[in-house]
């Protein structure tokens, strides 16, 4: 392994992490007025950063801290959308309100570019280093709405349950090291293969579960949710929502089906619990929410379920749904916030589900995408929603997870009652007042995109399919 | 076989009519682009019904691409079973739009856009040949018609919208699950091979018949799942009552006669006790529902689930008789409840108000208004003549070669039906015209005639020659009950070899 080779594995990272400093410096140089550039500027580099991965090399680098496959790829490009669409999202954002700094561009970057490790690594230290490197860039965007009280509270809350949930995750780490002598993902497979599942394996694998849960909203580690997505600038909780989410789960499935094939029955039962709990809570939990936000953070905790359960599979067909999942969720859950965005009054934002009443005869174009959406999010046909659920549930169904299956699709009927209350107030009201007219080019771009995405995702399912397909089985040949 | 898709014609030229709508707003616009769509659908549907082949028991018109991959298409086709429904939906549609004409003011063009693409799921439900399809039709129907409710309905509209989608929806998913289950057991969802060799294990085909059964018979309704309807059915806008009592009802059957009874033949005969139970409670119960009722349209609501008893039970005696019965029941039931609520709907129109006591002594200003209901009282009645006599004979016959006790028991519903039919009839439309808000009521106007007249022709003439509906369905339907003696038969075969398996060791 030359060093040459390990840097064309990693090229569209250190291609990230080269911008991101050039960004900072040109940022600092240029000053405040800088902003919209330098948001440009970033989501031109998170294009060339896609560029690279989609034709970039499969391996691994750095003495197997790092692999570049199928499933990295796939992962990375929806990081990578889901990036570029909040920067999108975010520009608008703060012009609107007069707060455009241009840190927020190069915190992002830096955050897809600690995402981009996350998925490609494949020893417990290379995770856990991407893993931090976008927690404290989070940290900040959480935060970043800094004269806004509830946007600092939902940083500081952020950072120290984060911070929390990293102590338990590395402590999971250093018991695996110590029961199997490696952090190497497959190091410690092989341990595990010759020498069993040992108590303290255990252990270490329900602290690093934990921590992983975390990441991904699951219950029972769910609390941070809501507030840090009702606080966080609306473009900030999409990023949250999107590529932060991609880049844990996916994380997630590396760190348990490549180190720990052969502990499947321990952890399985874990994933299915957290799963259950995730989907009932999700759908329960959403029932009672004012707050558009809140309600998104309670169906992405039950999306999360969903997905988990997928994972729970344990198979190449449960990696399938997942990556299908993500898919799908990434580009809802996008137009979603373009649309809460769009949610704003005489000039101020407004977040009750109240004051979307009526909206299908104040503005029906946002009201049509806006509902087509969430019926998508409860997983209905014909739209894009369905197919995500379809293909976990399908996986679990194959693995014999009957039950919890079953408890799913019960979730998801709960479920569907918030997401058509939500529509029942768009289309049955009485009219609220109409939201403010303009809808920056952006957004709206990014909500014809989700819309036609969602609609149409029917009659070109397979190509997506394929690349999940063959992504998956990258990860578990 | 043609070189034209005919079924994919048919199921989406009704979405082409609603992007139409969408690209030419304008509440005029859209009552006349969707009247056209759904006539031309309905031309179409014929075409369909002309080249079809009714000496063939197989599908026909078959269309196939690939679609999500791994044993997953799109897979479209009719057999003697399906096509006379696809008839059906495509012949009822011009008259809901046409119903809707002046009866709905606000929101025009939204609400034909619902009707159209209800009627592409619809149809696409009756052509689907993949289960993975047939469940994202049968789905898809839901969102429309929760719409139609929920923004064209009456007072409690909201209420009934989400009941009937949260009842249809909860009995679907479980539904969805064995599909799950019948794909990783056989690698397909083609029903087309689903049915050429269906022998699932009987303690599979027991949980797949439950899970199927969730869904239709909360579709069908079956009593004790049938509450719902009665709710949608007061609140859903005229035009919406006739679509779900018409054929939103008839999804169920089919399903039934489609995937239940072929496809898990062990079950079907283990579960056939149950089935007629309920069926026979639903005639009796809900008849004697319908004859305290005060609201026009739940009254004709509770008399569908009872017709609706009629077909369950038909169809579960695996009679030639009583499967036809079943099917021309369905198939009657659907122009005559139809038209019943088109009935409803006219006076509501110009009283707004369905208390049976707000009326009586139409005859007095509305004689053809009273002559229409007529017809369409006693075909639900089921009086001979009318299309309503030959479903409920030959399923009561398929009954008695079956089971008599199961006969004697739904014949009484037969009395029961005219008990409250005629109950109705004598209150709106006899009497002595005392009511202030009747004095002035206007008969059915040209275009209220337009409407019923083809429906009274269809219910009588149906009633004294039912061959045509015979000619397309005695095939199928040969065909169905053969398969399902065979595979019951190989199901028994199977049986009894474990069992001297076991003996012997």
């Amino acid at each position: 392994m030359s060093l040459q080779a390990d840097i064309l594995v990693l090229l569209p990272e250190l291609t990230l992490a080269i911008g991101a400093m050039v960004l900072l410096l040109t940022g600092a140089i240029m000053g405040e007025k800088s902003a919209p550039v330098i948001s440009w500027a970033a989501i031109a580099l998170l294009a060339v950063a896609g560029a690279l991965v989609v034709t970039g090399q499969t391996g691994g680098a750095f003495n197997g801290a790092f692999v570049a496959d199928g499933f990295s790829r796939f992962a990375k490009v929806l990081i990578l959308i889901g990036a570029a669409l909040s920067i999108l999202l975010a520009e608008e954002f703060f012009s609107t309100i007069k707060l455009s700094r241009f840190e927020l561009p190069v915190l992002m970057v830096i955050a897809t570019l600690g995402m981009m490790l996350m998925v490609s690594a494949s020893s417990f230290l290379s995770l856990y280093m991407g893993l931090e490197l976008q927690s404290l860039a989070l940290y900040v965007l959480a935060s970043f709405n800094r004269d806004h009280l509830r946007s600092t509270e939902a940083g500081l809350k952020y950072f120290v349950l984060g911070a929390l949930s990293s102590g338990m995750l590395l402590y999971g780490i250093s018991l695996i090291y110590g029961f199997t002598g490696s952090v190497e993902f497959g190091q410690v497979a092989t341990a595990i293969f010759d020498n069993g599942v040992s108590l303290g394996i255990i252990f270490g694998m329900v602290f690093l579960v934990a921590g992983l849960a975390f990441k991904v909203s699951a219950v029972p580690f769910h609390m941070w949710t809501p507030d840090v997505y009702e606080g966080a600038p609306t473009p900030v909780t999409a990023y949250f929502a999107t590529a932060a989410k991609v880049a844990a789960l996916c994380l997630f499935l590396r760190a348990i089906l490549v180190p720990f094939p052969d502990a499947i029955n321990q952890w399985r039962q874990i994933i299915i619990f957290i799963s259950i709990l995730s989907m009932a809570l999700g759908a329960v939990a959403a029932l009672g929410q004012k707050n558009i936000k809140r309600l998104m953070a309670y169906s992405s905790i039950g999306h999360m379920g969903y997905a988990l359960l997928g994972l729970a599979a344990g198979t190449a067909l449960g990696v399938r749904g997942v990556l299908i999942y993500l898919a799908i969720y990434v580009f809802t859950n996008l137009g979603v916030f373009a649309a809460i965005q769009a949610m704003r009054r005489s000039g101020k934002a407004v977040e009750e589900i109240a004051d979307l009443a009526g909206l299908a005869r104040t503005s029906p174009k946002l009201a049509l995408v806006f509902s087509m959406l969430f019926l998508s999010l409860a997983g209905l046909p014909p739209l894009a929603g369905f197919f995500a659920k379809f293909y976990v549930f399908l996986a679990a169904i194959q693995a014999g997870l009957l039950w919890p299956a079953i408890l799913g699709v019960m979730a998801s009927a709960i479920g569907l009652v918030y997401y058509l209350r939500l529509v029942k107030i768009m289309y049955f009201d009485e009219p609220a007042p109409a939201f403010d007219g303009e809808i920056g080019i952006g957004s709206r771009a990014i909500l014809v995109i989700s819309g036609v995405f969602a609609l149409l995702f029917i009659f070109a399912a397979s190509p997506i399919i394929t690349a999940a397909d063959t992504a998956a089985k990258a990860l578990l040949p | 076989m043609s070189g034209l898709p005919l079924l994919s014609l048919v199921t989406f030229v009704p979405l082409l009519g609603g992007a139409l709508i969408l690209v030419l707003p304008g509440a005029s616009n859209a009552r006349w682009i969707a009247l056209g769509t759904t006539i031309v659908t309905f031309a179409l549907s014929l075409m369909v019904w002309a080249s079809f082949d009714n000496s063939n028991p197989g599908f026909q018109l078959v269309e196939k691409l690939n679609w999500l991959g791994g044993g997953i298409s799109y897979h479209m086709g009719v057999d003697g079973i399906s096509m006379l429904f696809v008839v059906l939906t495509a012949g009822l549609m011009p008259f809901c739009i046409a119903a809707s004409w002046e009866s709905v003011e606000k929101r025009v063009a939204e609400y034909m856009i619902a009707f159209l693409v209800l009627e592409t799921m619809m149809i696409g439900v009756f052509c689907a040949l993949d289960l993975v399809l047939f469940y994202v039709l049968f789905e898809a129907g839901l969102i429309p018609m929760f719409l139609i409710i929920g923004i064209w309905g009456g007072k409690r509209r909201v209420y009934a919208s989400f009941k009937f989608f949260l009842y249809t929806f909860v009995g679907s998913v479980l539904m969805l699950l064995a599909i799950m289950s019948m794909y990783w057991y056989t690698g397909t969802t083609d029903i087309v091979a689903l049915l050429a060799s269906p022998h699932f294990p009987p303690q599979m085909q027991i949980w797949l018949w439950l899970a199927f059964f969730a869904s239709f018979a909360v579709k069908m309704p079956m009593w004790p799942v049938h509450t719902w309807l009665p709710d949608a059915h007061v609140e859903a806008p005229t035009a919406g009552s006739v679509i779900l009592a018409g054929i939103l009802l008839k999804m169920g059957g089919y399903g039934f006669l489609r995937f239940s009874l072929p496809m898990f033949p062990s079950a079907t005969e283990f579960f056939g006790p149950m089935v007629f139970t309920m069926s026979v409670v639903a005639i009796i119960y809900t008849s004697l529902v319908a004859l305290a009722q005060e609201d026009m349209k739940k009254l004709i609501a509770y008399s569908s689930v009872a017709h609706m008893g009629f077909v369950t039970m038909g169809i579960f005696t695996l009679t030639h008789q009583g499967v036809e019965g079943g099917i021309f029941q369905m198939l009657s039931h659907g122009v005559v409840s139809g038209a019943l609520f088109l009935c409803v709907g006219v006076v509501y129109d110009r009283i707004h108000t369905r208390e049976i006591s707000a009326y009586g002594g139409l005859v007095n200003r509305m004689p053809i208004y009273a002559a229409f209901f007529l017809v369409f009282t006693l075909a639900n009645v089921g009086l001979p003549g009318t299309s309503g006599f030959i479903g409920e004979f030959l399923t009561m016959l398929g009954a008695y070669i079956h089971n008599s006790w199961i006969a004697i028991f739904s014949a009484t519903g037969v009395i029961l039906s005219a008990a409250y039919a005629l109950y109705l009839y004598r209150r709106i439309i006899f009497g002595t015209l005392v009511k202030p808000a009747l004095m002035t009521i206007q008969d059915l106007t040209a275009r209220e005639i337009a409407i019923l007249a083809p429906l009274v022709v269809i219910t009588i003439a149906l009633g004294v020659y039912p061959q045509p509906v015979f000619n397309v369905t005695t095939p199928a339907v040969a065909k169905l009950i053969q398969d399902n003696k065979t595979s019951l038969a190989f199901d028994h075969a199977k049986k009894v070899a474990i069992i001297q398996k076991a003996n012997a060791q």
